[in-house]
This record gives C-alpha cells, sequence and structure tokens, in this order.
C-alpha cells in the first residue's frame, strides 16, 4: 500500500535518509525499529507530510503523496507526547478531527462514542487531559488519531511515556485494536521488545538505512548482519574463517589447536572467508562433564555469574579470552548446582542453534 | 504568500515608526540649526537630489557637543550617578531576594506579588512620593528631628543624594527578580555540602551561593543601569539644577533652546553610550540560556 | 531551612518598609484636611471632592484611558504576529533586522524614542494629537507584548500544532483552535503590560502630544514640578487602588487555578 521509492532526506550536510525503497502492506503492524537518530522519525514524519523528501517518491495507495498537504491526507499520526489540546475536553479532542470534515452532528456523537468504546474512556469523556491518567491519555491520543477512519496509522514511540507494566498492557491493548480496525499502523520505536510483540514486520534501522525487514522471528533467529543480531537482544559473536562442508553447512575455526564449530547458516561463505558466529545465550547449555551427542562443545572457567531468579547468565572465559554468555533455567534449588566461580565447565550447542554472519 | 503578508505587518510598522524616526534622528544631528519650521537646514530636496543633499551636512553638532563642557559633564554624570545608584540598589536588592528564596515555600508567591505591585505602579507616582518625603518639612526631616539626631533640617530634595534615592527605590523590583529567579533555583544541597566541607556559614555564601547567583546580578545591574543611563523623570523632579543627567539635557535642549539638531546629536551619543552596556547584557543573557539548555 | 533566620527577617522587613512607606504616606495625606501635604490637620475627603470637580484632570484621564484601550490593543495584535513570525516564521529576509527592531525598544531611553518619533510626526507633518500618542505607545509596547507571547511561544510543544494539521486543520485554523487558546493567559498578560505602560508613560507622551491632548502623567507631571499638591496625593491613591485591586485579584486568581490543575492531576492520578 506504501511505496518508498529511493527517498534520500538531507538537512544541509547531515543525511537522516539514505536512498531507502521499502514497500508496506495493507492491514500490516509495521515496526520502524533503530537507535535514536537513525532516520525512524523523519520516515514517520514523511509519512504524515511533516517532511518531504530530498530525493525519490513515496506512494499511498497507488498516488503520489509529496504535494498532498499534512490536512489532506487519509493519514493520521500520534505523537510521541500524545499532543492533546489542552483546553478541550477528551470528547473534544477526539471530535476535533471530525468537526474539520464538516461530519453532520449526530455522525460525529456516534463516531466519538464508538471510539470511547473501543479505548474504553467512556467515563471520561468530560475531563480535560490534566485530569486523566497517563496510560488513559495515550488512549485518548489514540482514539483522537484512529477517529478519521485513516488509511494509515502512525505511531511515534506510543508508549515510551508509561511504566514497564503499564506498556506491556498497553502492546496487547494496541495490537487488539489494531486487529479490530483494520488499519495499517506503522510504529517507529527504540524497544525491540516493544517492536517484536506488537508488529508483523520489523524494519531494523541504521544511520538512514533499513538494515532488515523480516518478521520478529526471522530478526531474532536469523540476522543477516551483525548489526542486527547485537541490536536486537543478547548475542555471543566468534570470530573464525568459513570452510564449506556440504550444502549450507560450514566448518568454522575458531582457535588453534581446537576443533572447527559446525555451523548451519543460509548465508553464503566461501573458502577461508572471515565471519562471526552469532549464538543467542538461551541456546548454549552449559555442564559440568563433557556432553556426549553433542555438535559443538567447548571448555572454558566461568568468570561470573548473573542470577536473575528464574534464569541464571553464566559468563564463561573460553581459551581465546572471548567471553561467552550461557543462560540456564533454574530448576534447581542454587546451593544443588554442579558448578559455581572459577570452575571448568562444558559449553555446547547444535549445529543449527547459530548463524554464519558476514564482518 | 500568506505568510509574507503576515510577516510584512509588523515589519512594516517597526520599519516606519522605530528605524525611520531614528534615521531622521541621526540625520538631523548632521543638519544646522535655523530660525525656521521645522528648525533645521538643510531640508531634503528630491530636485537638489540626494548628492548635493549629503554635502549640506556636517559633523559640527558633534563638534560642539566635545566644546561645551556641559554635555561632556553630564554624560560623565550620568555615568557615575548610573553606577553608584546600580551598586546601591545591589545592595539593597541582594538581602531582599536572598530573605525571598530563603522564606518558607508557601510565602514566596505573596512577596513575589509584593514586589511586583510596585512595578504595576506608576513611575511617576512613585517618584512623586519622595517628593513629600525628602522635602524640608517633609517626613525624613520631621523624624529626625523629632528623634534628635538633627536640629536643623537636612536639605536632600532637589540634589544628587535625592536622585540615588529614587533611583533605588522605583528600580528595585528590577534588581531583586533576576536575583531571586536565580537564588530560588539554588539547591540548598549545595550550601550544606560546603558547610560539611569545613566551609563557614559566611564563606559558603561567598564561595558559594554568590557565584551562583552571578548571573542574577549581572542581569538586575543591566536591567537598572541601562534605562538610568537616560532617566529623565526622577533628575527633573527629585534633582536640582546642578543635577547633570543627559536624558534631563536632551529635554531641555529640545523644549527649551528648540535647538533640534544638538538635541538630535546629544541622543545619538547616548545612544552609542548604552550600545556597550547592551551587547554585554545581550551576551550575558545569551550565555545564560545556553547554560540552561 | 525551614524557619527563617534572624538576618533574613530583618531584612524582608525593611526591604518591604522601604519599598511601601512612601506610598502610605502618599495615601494617608490623600485625606488630610489642611492644604500642606506635610502636617496632619484631621481627616477629610474633601480633595477627592475637589479632584472630581476639576475638568482638566478629568479631560486628561479621559485621553489616556483612550489612547491606553486603543493602543494596547493594537499592540497586542502586532506583538502576537510579531512573537508568532520570529518564532515560527523560519528564515526569511531581514529576520535579524527584524528581532534587533522587536528587542531595541526595550532598552531605547524614552527620551530618544519620543524624540525620534516627533521628528518623524513634523517630517511628514502629522498633526500631533491623541492618534500619534498611540502610534507611538504601540510601537514600543508592541515590543513588550511580543517579548511575552514569544517566550510562551518558545515553551509551546509544536506537535499540538502539528497534530491539529493532522486532524485536518489549515494553518490559520490551527493557529485559531489550537495555538491562540493555550497561549492565550500570555496574549493577555501581553495586553495588561501594554495597557499600564501607555498608562504610565510620560515621556513619549510628552513628546508626541499636541496641544489637543493632554495625558493624566503629563498633567500629574506639571502640577508636581510646582511642588507636592493634596490633591495629587488624591489622584495616586485612587491610582494605586486600582492597582492593587487588580494585582491581589489576578494572583488571587492564578493560585486558584495554580491549586486547581493540582489537585485534579493528583486525583487523575488516583483513578
Amino acid at each position: 500500500m506504501i511505496h518508498f521509492q529511493n527517498v534520500t532526506k538531507r538537512y544541509g550536510e547531515f543525511t537522516a535518509i539514505d536512498n531507502l525503497t521499502i514497500d508496506i502492506y495493507e492491514r500490516e503492524f509495521y515496526a520502524l525499529l533503530g537507535p535514536s537518530g537513525c532516520g525512524k522519525t523523519t520516515l514517520m514524519r514523511m509519512l504524515a507530510g511533516f517532511e518531504t523528501p530530498t530525493e525519490g517518491t513515496i506512494h499511498l495507495a497507488g498516488q503520489d503523496i509529496a504535494p498532498v498537504p499534512p490536512n489532506k491526507r487519509a493519514v493520521n499520526m500520534m505523537f510521541q507526547s500524545y499532543a492533546l489540546f489542552p483546553h478541550l475536553s477528551v470528547w473534544e479532542n477526539i471530535a476535533f478531527g471530525l468537526k474539520r470534515e464538516k461530519m453532520p452532528k449526530h455522525d460525529i456523537d456516534d463516531r466519538v462514542d464508538e471510539m470511547l468504546r473501543l479505548t474504553r474512556l467512556e467515563k471520561f469523556a468530560r475531563r480535560k487531559p490534566h485530569q486523566i491518567s497517563g496510560g488513559q491519555r495515550q488512549r485518548v491520543a489514540l482514539a483522537r488519531s484512529l477517529a478519521k477512519h485513516p488509511k494509515l496509522l502512525l505511531l511515534d514511540e506510543p508508549l515510551g511515556a508509561l511504566d514497564k507494566k503499564l506498556r506491556q498492557e498497553t502492546q496487547f491493548e494496541l495490537m487488539d485494536i489494531q486487529e479490530k480496525t483494520g488499519t495499517t499502523f506503522v510504529i517507529v520505536t527504540h524497544d525491540q521488545e516493544e517492536a517484536m510483540t506488537v508488529a508483523s514486520r520489523v524494519a531494523v534501522m541504521d544511520h538512514g538505512k533499513i538494515i532488515q525487514v523480516a518478521t520478529p522471528d526471522r530478526i531474532y533467529e536469523t540476522p543477516n548482519s551483525v548489526y542486527v543480531a547485537d541490536f536486537i537482544g543478547d548475542v555471543n559473536l566468534i570470530e573464525g574463517t568459513a570452510k564449506p562442508n556440504g550444502s549450507d553447512v560450514y566448518a568454522m575455526s575458531w582457535h588453534e589447536g581446537h576443533e572447527p564449530l559446525a555451523v548451519q547458516s543460509p548465508n553464503g561463505f566461501s573458502d577461508g572467508q572471515k565471519c562471526h558466529l552469532a549464538i543467542r545465550p538461551e541456546k548454549v547449555s552449559i555442564s559440568a562433564d563433557k556432553p556426549e551427542a553433542a555438535d559443538n562443545a567447548v571448555q572454558g572457567r566461568i568468570l561470573d555469574i548473573a542470577y536473575l531468579g528464574n534464569i541464571s547468565t553464566y559468563h564463561v572465559e573460553l581459551p581465546t579470552g572471548a567471553v561467552i554468555k550461557a543462560q540456564a533455567a533454574n530448576t534447581r534449588r542454587i546451593a544443588r548446582r554442579a558448578f559455581t566461580w572459577e570452575d571448568t565447565v562444558w559449553l555446547s550447542w547444535t549445529a543449527t542453534a547459530g548463524v554464519l554472519l558476514a564482518d | 504568500m500568506r505568510r509574507y503578508f503576515l510577516i510584512a505587518i509588523p515589519y512594516v510598522w517597526l520599519l516606519a515608526l522605530f528605524l525611520v524616526p531614528f534615521a531622521i534622528v541621526l540625520k538631523i544631528s548632521l543638519s544646522d540649526a535655523a530660525i525656521a519650521r521645522p528648525p533645521y537646514f538643510p531640508q531634503f530636496d528630491w530636485a537638489e537630489g540626494i548628492r548635493a543633499f549629503i554635502a549640506e551636512l556636517d559633523f559640527e553638532n558633534f563638534v560642539f557637543l566635545t566644546e561645551d563642557d556641559l554635555y561632556w559633564k553630564a554624560y560623565l554624570s550620568s555615568l557615575k550617578i548610573a553606577l553608584i545608584s546600580t551598586f546601591f540598589t545591589l545592595l539593597a536588592g541582594y538581602p531582599i531576594a536572598y530573605g525571598m528564596a530563603r522564606a518558607p515555600a508557601e510565602w514566596r508567591p505573596t512577596l513575589m506579588m509584593l514586589v511586583i505591585l510596585p512595578f504595576w505602579t506608576s513611575f511617576l507616582i512613585r517618584v512623586y512620593a519622595w517628593m513629600g518625603i525628602l522635602s524640608n518639612e517633609g517626613f525624613l526631616n520631621q523624624f529626625l528631628m523629632w528623634t534628635g539626631i538633627i536640629s536643623e533640617p537636612l536639605t536632600i530634595l532637589n540634589t544628587n543624594s535625592a536622585v540615588y534615592i529614587g533611583i533605588v527605590y522605583t528600580y528595585l523590583p528590577f534588581m531583586i527578580l533576576p536575583i531571586y529567579s536565580a537564588l530560588e533555583r539554588l539547591d540548598g544541597s549545595l550550601i550544606e555540602a560546603a558547610e560539611d566541607l569545613g566551609c563557614s556559614r559566611l564563606s559558603a555564601f561567598w564561595l558559594v551561593t554568590i557565584p551562583l547567583s552571578k548571573n542574577g546580578i549581572i542581569a538586575g545591574s543591566f536591567l537598572v543601569f541601562i534605562p538610568v543611563l537616560g532617566e529623565f523623570v526622577i533628575p527633573s523632579l527629585l534633582g536640582g539644577s546642578n543635577t547633570l543627567m543627559i536624558g534631563k539635557v536632551l529635554w531641555e535642549e529640545f523644549f527649551s533652546n528648540r535647538d533640534w539638531p544638538v538635541a538630535s546629536a546629544v541622543a545619538v551619543v547616548l545612544l552609542l553610550l548604552l550600545v556597550i552596556p547592551i551587547v554585554l547584557f545581550q551576551r550575558n543573557q545569551q550565555k545564560q540560556q545556553e547554560a540552561e539548555q | 531551612m525551614n524557619r527563617m533566620s534572624w538576618f533574613n527577617a530583618v531584612s524582608l522587613t525593611l526591604g518591604f518598609a522601604f519599598l511601601y512607606i512612601p506610598m502610605v504616606i502618599l495615601v494617608i495625606f490623600s485625606f488630610n484636611e489642611s492644604k500642606l501635604v506635610t502636617v496632619w490637620a484631621g481627616f477629610s475627603t474633601k480633595w477627592y471632592g475637589e479632584l472630581l470637580q476639576n475638568e482638566a484632570f478629568l479631560n486628561a484621564a479621559w485621553v489616556t484611558l483612550k489612547v491606553a484601550v486603543f493602543s494596547s490593543t493594537l499592540a497586542t495584535v502586532l506583538g502576537t504576529i510579531a512573537a508568532y513570525v520570529l518564532v515560527r516564521g523560519g528564515r526569511f529576509m531581514g529576520r535579524t533586522l527584524f528581532s534587533g527592531m522587536i528587542y531595541a525598544p526595550l532598552v531605547m531611553p524614552e527620551v530618544i524614542t519620543g524624540l525620534s518619533l516627533l521628528l518623524l510626526f513634523i517630517g511628514i507633518g502629522l498633526d500631533r494629537g491623541v492618534f500619534t500618542i498611540v502610534l507611538a505607545h504601540t510601537t514600543f509596547a508592541m515590543c513588550y507584548v511580543s517579548v511575552v507571547v514569544s517566550s510562551r511561544l518558545v515553551t509551546f510543544d509544536r506537535s499540538l500544532e502539528e497534530a491539529a494539521l493532522d486532524l485536518g486543520c489549515s494553518a490559520s485554523e490551527a493557529f485559531r483552535l489550537v495555538t491562540l487558546p493555550i497561549i492565550a493567559p500570555a496574549v493577555i498578560s501581553g495586553w495588561l503590560l501594554a495597557f499600564t505602560l501607555s498608562l504610565d508613560d510620560l515621556v513619549i507622551a510628552s513628546f508626541t502630544s499636541g496641544p489637543s491632548a493632554t495625558t493624566l502623567p503629563i498633567k500629574i507631571f506639571s502640577a508636581v514640578r510646582l511642588g507636592v499638591s493634596p490633591e495629587i496625593n488624591a489622584l495616586s491613591t485612587i491610582m494605586i487602588a486600582i492597582v492593587t485591586v487588580g494585582v491581589i485579584t489576578a494572583s488571587l486568581v492564578t493560585k486558584h487555578q495554580v491549586a486547581k490543575q493540582k489537585r485534579e492531576e493528583m486525583e487523575a492520578v488516583r483513578t
């Protein structure tokens, strides 16, 4: 439904968006994820009409939107600060956009009531924004931006101002509302957990470029670069050189005198190419004795143990000096654990647990 | 299109009623006095052209200002009065601002209102109030004679002392407000930390409070100094015939002597004199703003 | 630091005594029976009576009021536009000159402003009177209004305007429906400031007024030059009373609103 074609945005010398081409489909929940300053907000503001691309075109439903001013676009935005009008009541805030359309009075009433029901705000209709809590304000902002039936709803860090617990509840609410209304949502966030929870597809951005666009599980399991692997969740990186060993199977040599690691990875590598093995801590098992039938097993010394209640993270130093994190569920009482600080342990994982990435 | 129209309204207004008048002052300051109406020469004449017009202008009036010692004495005395009265205003204002900032939080809005209230009251009336107090039969003399400190009434009204009192009184709120806002933001734990590290009360004040309220002091001092330099009402009501202030000289030159070119030249020089403190003040404000960001 | 120290209490007492005693004396002696302003001779309101009979003062008061209402209203409109242009206008030709012209009158000595405007009015052959005073007052008051309003606009959350545009407002609708109602308190205080400055002004009015229009400050100044008089005391008392009532009301209203807002925010968190 939305098509960015070679879009570039420059502010003087600074390039915020760098020759970017993406597609966003109808009814999708699309997340733009990246650190602050990566250009994700600029991208969204171009969709809303507050910025114009320096080069390239943006099409919405087949129509070039460059000449359309923000107030004529079938796109609405939910602002990071919510931008609720402090002098108007909740009801008037939601009705604000509808009144601009010269909608008949009773249609406005119906639509506002519908939005109030959807966001469970019926009781607060007559209150002013400062008379309601942060979570309620967030819902008013959502209701206001949805009231006009936009083809596309933009959400700029919509949950940034809420505390952690409320944020988690609200994430599910957002998904629920998106499903009910069938609107296309584009969300901007720097919180990877939030993007993974709500979105059907995630675009990871850095320095004005899209690094990877994929579903949350693919982003997590098979990142296409060290940057993505490192940005999303916790990851161990082991450096080495690849040697093809059958289709999609490689033997990665990583340290003199140690057996190469067996990896199955979709990314293609040539013989002797430098590469990184990226593996998530929860996919590395830890044991006191050498495990029997493991694809890969290496020995190391425990440097540190972080006890998190349900799980513990072990920091294990390899002979190379590199430190690998391994997570294990605490199924037994901590006193009955078989290993502790300074103990030598074995780390093991399967060939499919990690992914090989180029430099 | 609409945007330019919007910009044009206040822009043109200020050009016509601020910049153009000032250009006229500059021009007249370079003209010669004439017994005519308007009383100066040359008049601008399109027929003669700009070149001929400019040829008639000269710096005669400015030369005259340096020759007649009335003027440079007036400038010097204005500077002196402004400096001394700024100092006294600071001396009077700082303890008040300090007391306000240290007062219980629920009093502060009321104290603030009490400082602002005179600011909204007519300047003229506040100066006038002192005429009844400072005159020979005034309340101050009555009070001092009653207490027996003096036996003969002091002559205060129509002297420079009265001018100082008037300036300190009327400009005090300008001094108090910026200092108060600097002191109010000052974190009380800083003083406690200083005392904890071995400062006495007094040295904590000198080493912590004063440096941290420096911006307020500077802002307040300029807010007093700059307008006092061109002050007219106070010297003409409370000052005597020997009180020389440039605002008063300009007024008399214009209304009594009707020497427009000289009055204009006086104005131009006064403005040049003000440029330095104004630039310094602006820089201080900018620095403060940057520090806050 | 809960209890005030001895030093602070003394400095506050002395400071406020210095600020208020002259005005209190002024008010007391407006009720003096005697013509001598410095000797008490019994209570009387006769000077108020005489003031009300004084045709010249009443005329001057009327002129002053007219000038103040017109010039402050005009100054508020122009000053608000100027502030909006300065804060939101982006770059345009001569922006530096424009902001310079906004700030310069604030530090310009009144004698210079007055002189330059007078020379302009004579130069273009404009008859001096109420109209010229209004022009002069509008010019310097609009700068004060613009400073007050622009300091509010700087802290204004720009996304509110963007939200209005996003919801279908044109730029002028966004200003009228969102920006203006929110900055209204600043605009009102700008108006009040402009109004007071106009009421107060002696120097600029003296330069720009003609024989047909004398304002109250000019009248008071020429009376006061000859010495103190109980009639002026009475007039001053009335003016002080009006200002006092105004300022106290304003601060009570603000205090009440702030308290109300705080209370409602507290309640909002609890629900």
